[in-house]
């Protein structure tokens, strides 16, 4: 497969979130603002690139019998790693994502790609595989995270500076200033809503997409599908 | 060469030492980022602990380097309750009083294990005490450190450890809501005993919506912090 398809994949066709529908334990859980989304995201990218990495190296070595637990020691392994030096070298940033970063190991993506793709794909593949659904992942969080941010808290981005650093200051906006908020949307229903509006408004895209593609090749407007 | 590996992968044998053999690196792996980062991880903690007793003493307080005096206090005899698990030896309580005997990771939680008490002076006169309460929340303990002036007076309260639902429970954290100023200047005669409980429970303490257990437990672990200090106050004010 080549980038560009890997990149479609990851991003839209076979989204982690919207097409595959794994991680939506963390993706449901973390996502009651754009910036918890983003982090876990990104936290969540880190992960999956490497381990997908490691996995594409040794796939040869390892027998289909036992891939699972190997595989499985490994993102663990990675995931404390990461969770380590992160609190050590990068405290700050440590105390905003410190919470999500143990989810990550309960993020059944991860292993999805681990053993869908990575084991058996060259590393090169493997790595941008990573890259691609870790971005797809990281957006799909974002945008529930904002819908749920905007109706529930009136507010956009709310303490992105505490996650990015002081310069992106200017992403957090209040869009309703003195807004009550619909509860509901920072509660796990509120989760559960917006990921079924955005399942089916990419149905419908996807739909639209599809039957414009279809029609050219048909060139008679008979209809016979409709 | 690929042939011979594809036919070796097949062995039971060979299965059982890769996996070893993964779980092995995996191992060595952990203790050297364990060995890498155990400084820093150390250094950025006392860092933290050092600015949370800025936050829970008002400016003005203390003179004195509160991170060097220190008392343990706890582990009384009047405390019955062996630690659980237990088989503890009875050289272990005498030694209770000293900090040999701080029993390591064990949380304040039981009432037994000592708890270390930065007490903060003025001119060498005592003004406050600073110290760690944990109490079970919804996942996992959560700890906070409270700043107590003489009269048992509550200076402030700071949530420094959880693994708290993000987005509900966490709302605990000075950094997300205000919710922890409430508890300035309260003591455990203001509110009166049965008001020291979250409103759903009949108290003073708001609740969160969607989250109420975590708030009851920090609530629990204050009040039972300001227990804690009035029991020993003679102890830590000195």
């Amino acid at each position: 497969m080549n980038a560009r398809g890997i990149f479609r994949e990851g991003l839209w066709d076979n989204n982690v979130v919207f097409a595959q529908m794994l991680a939506l334990c963390p993706a449901l859980a973390v996502t009651t603002s754009g910036t918890n989304g983003l982090g876990m995201g990104l936290a969540t990218t880190a992960v999956l690139v490497s381990a997908n990495i490691l996995v594409a190296l040794i796939r040869n070595l390892v027998s289909p019998q036992v891939r699972i637990p190997v595989f499985i020691v490994l993102i663990a392994t990675l995931v404390t790693l990461v969770d380590l030096a992160l609190n050590a070298w990068l405290h700050e940033l440590y105390k905003v994502l410190g919470l999500f970063i143990a989810l990550i190991v309960a993020n059944c993506a991860i292993l999805g790609r681990a053993e869908a793709f990575a084991s058996k794909a060259p590393v090169l593949d493997a790595a941008l595989d990573g890259i691609a659904m870790g971005i797809g992942f990281t957006c799909a969080l974002t945008v529930i995270g904002l819908i749920r941010e905007l109706f529930g808290s009136g507010t956009l981005f709310a303490q992105a500076s505490l996650l990015l650093g002081p310069r992106f200051a200017f992403l957090e906006t209040t869009v309703i200033p003195d807004y009550g908020g619909v509860l509901m949307m920072i509660l796990p229903p509120g989760g559960f809503l917006v990921l079924g509006m955005l399942l089916a408004l990419k149905r419908v895209l996807d739909a639209r997409a599809a039957a414009r593609r279809r029609r050219p090749a048909s060139a008679d407007f008979s209809g016979a599908e409709t | 060469m690929n042939a011979t590996l594809a036919g070796l992968r097949d062995r039971l044998v060979y299965q059982g030492l890769s996996l070893g053999v993964v779980a092995m690196i995996a191992a060595a792996a952990l203790a050297l980022g364990n060995r890498l980062t155990h400084e820093a991880i150390g250094q950025a903690e006392t860092a933290d602990l050092a600015s949370s007793l800025r936050q829970v003493l008002p400016a003005g307080m203390a003179d004195n380097d509160l991170l060097a005096d220190t008392v343990t206090v706890g582990a009384g005899p009047s405390q019955a309750d062996a630690p659980p698990g237990g088989g503890s030896e009875p050289g272990l309580r005498a030694r209770g009083a000293n900090k040999v005997g701080a029993g390591g990771m064990k949380c304040p939680a039981a009432g037994t294990a000592p708890v270390t008490v930065h007490r903060a002076r003025k001119a060498g006169v005592p003004t406050a005490a600073v110290f760690r309460m944990a109490e079970r929340g919804y996942a996992g303990d959560i700890v906070v450190l409270m700043g107590v002036d003489t009269t048992g007076r509550l200076l402030g309260v700071r949530v420094v450890k959880h693994a708290e639902t993000p987005g509900l429970g966490d709302k605990i954290e000075i950094a997300k809501a205000k919710w922890v100023l409430d508890f300035d200047g309260k003591s455990l005669g203001n509110p009166s005993a049965e008001k020291w409980a979250v409103k759903k429970d009949g108290g003073v303490f708001d609740q969160f919506a969607g989250a109420t257990i975590t708030p009851r437990a920090v609530v629990k672990a204050v009040k039972r912090g300001l227990e804690f200090f009035a029991a020993h106050r003679e102890e830590i004010v000195k």
